[in-house]
């Protein structure tokens, strides 16, 4: 699936950006919606390079975390600091694909050529992106048509399309079959060889170990552990990791 | 009633001259004023969708009641300002088609305006938070909401059509009903009705009952479309 023509210009796009967004430090950082606090102080490093997972119970606050660090919301506190720039300036180098994609109502091919002009990209590489993520047969049909794998990997195709620095992806496989999942984590494993920062929500434990670098532990809006992933794994240190880990309910 | 029937239909049949006159500057006033009204309508409610502004709910408030405007009310403030002595008076404009479409466009402004909105508001809420991330512009929004729901704005172009061509009260005060000038189908079935003179107004009416079908036909085969595309 691999594409000299895709790959080319997109180690190229890595070189501009004034100064590298990692690494990334979060201070403090909490969310509240009137009385209820989703997000409890959250501070964390990430250094440049490789795979992050972040991990944790439904509602422990993993979406808004990752809109927070791309921009997208303002946190009711703390900082968020990508390598000097702040998170609203480090959205334009960076690409999110949400947990349920929004597509235009428009063709598969339509859809990344919206992006490509939009994000003045050279609009030849449409073809190369679509063959990349597996949907070159389908570049006339109406992008609201496809099925929920399909409409994941053109999310996908359409955030690589910006050639980000640093990939947000939110439970990027949820519901797909396992050969969507493995050409999805193969396409997201290039991204990353070609330098591509990954910061990745999942429940899918075997994805995780497959991906994962490193492990943030989200529970309650609060990090309950931060650990390599050779280590998290095999040894969780926080009660509310192992027990996530063994499938005991931690909400 | 039978006999001005049958008369009626003889009068759409023959391709009667007069008939195909009305009919003829009743479509070009009333399409004129639609493509103005969309011109005008559609920019102010891209801006009010995606704008938030202070104000912002009385301007949704306006637009709404706007909609409702009565047509002898659009009539007679158009008529105050295009009649002799009325400010615009020197442009010689009252009872010209140029008065009618002016008084159509502002009536359907407003619709188009309103309906608009709503139709671009709604697909806003679901496209706005993946746009911030793409760092779109707002020209590059506003393109690409239109453009994503052009099926519903067409229907709403339609709709504002559809009451445009109906409407009696506007053109009639700022037209007046000049044969060979200003008459339009409405105003002609009032004044021939008026008269007595049944079969022109039956004839006109069936034409006008037809412009309703095939313009709720058209909105129905747009949205027929739109879905099997995926666009709703
Ligand atoms: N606008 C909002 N107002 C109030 N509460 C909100 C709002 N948005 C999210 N929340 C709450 O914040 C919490 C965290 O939400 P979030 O979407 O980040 O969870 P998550 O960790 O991604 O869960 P999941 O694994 O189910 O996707 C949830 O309890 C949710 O109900
Ligand atoms: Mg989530």
């Amino acid at each position: 699936m691999s594409d000299a023509a895709l790959i080319t210009p997109l180690r190229a796009a890595h070189a501009p950006g004034p100064t590298p967004l990692l690494p990334l430090a979060v201070r403090d950082l909490t969310l509240r919606f009137g009385d209820t606090t989703v997000l409890d102080s959250v501070s964390f490093d990430l250094s440049p390079g490789g795979c992050t997972m972040i991990m944790g119970p439904n509602g422990a606050g993993k979406s808004l975390l990752l809109k927070l660090l791309h921009g997208l919301m303002a946190p009711t506190s703390g900082r968020i600091d990508w390598g000097g720039h702040s998170a609203h300036a480090a959205t334009p180098r960076q690409a999110l694909v949400f947990q349920k994609p929004v597509l235009l109502r428009r063709s598969v091919a339509a859809n990344i050529d919206f992006v490509l002009k939009a994000r003045r990209k050279d609009r030849a590489r449409r073809d190369a992106l679509l063959e990349h993520v597996g949907l070159a047969h389908k570049t006339r049909q109406p992008a609201r048509l496809l099925s929920g794998g399909e409409a994941q990997r053109l999310a996908l195709a359409r955030a690589l399309a910006t050639d980000p620095e640093v990939l947000l992806l939110d439970e990027p496989t949820a519901s797909l079959d396992p050969a969507s999942i493995l050409a999805i984590e193969t396409i997201v494993a290039e991204a990353r060889a070609r330098g591509t920062r990954i910061i990745c929500v999942t429940h899918d434990l075997g994805q995780a170990r497959r991906m994962a670098d490193e492990v943030v532990f989200l529970h309650r809006g609060r990090v309950a552990e931060q650990a390599r992933a050779v280590d998290f794994f095999p040894q969780p240190r926080s009660a509310a990791a192992r027990n996530y880990l063994d499938g005991r309910i931690v909400v | 009633m039978g006999e001005a029937l049958g008369l009626a239909i003889g009068l759409v049949l023959s391709g009667d001259a007069d008939l195909a006159e009305i009919v003829g500057l009743s479509l070009r006033v009333s399409l004129t004023a639609t493509g103005l009204a969309c011109l005008i309508g559609l920019p102010i409610g891209a801006l009010v969708a995606i704008g938030r502004f202070p104000g912002r709910s009385a301007v949704l408030v306006l637009m709404n009641a706007l909609m409702g405007l009565p047509p002898v009310v659009v009539g007679l403030l158009v008529y105050l300002q295009l009649s002799r002595s009325g400010p615009l008076g020197f442009l010689g404009l009252l009872y010209t088609p140029t008065a009618m479409i002016v008084a159509q466009t502002i009536l359907i402004a407003p619709i188009v305006a309103a309906l608009s909105r709503q139709v671009l508001e709604d697909l806003h809420v679901e496209y706005a938070e993946q746009f911030r991330s793409l760092c779109l512009t707002t020209t590059q929004t506003v393109q690409a909401l239109i453009w994503d729901a052009r099926y519903s704005l067409l229907t709403v172009g339609l709709a504002g059509f559809g009451r445009a061509v109906a409407e009696v009260g506007a053109v009639i005060i700022v037209g007046g009903n000049i044969d060979h000038l200003t008459r339009v189908m409405t105003t002609a079935i009032a004044l021939e009705t008026s008269k007595g003179e049944l079969a022109l107004a039956l004839a006109l009416g069936m034409i006008l009952l037809v412009i309703a079908l095939v313009v709720n036909g058209a909105v129905q085969t747009i949205r027929m479309s739109a879905v099997r595309q995926a666009h709703v």
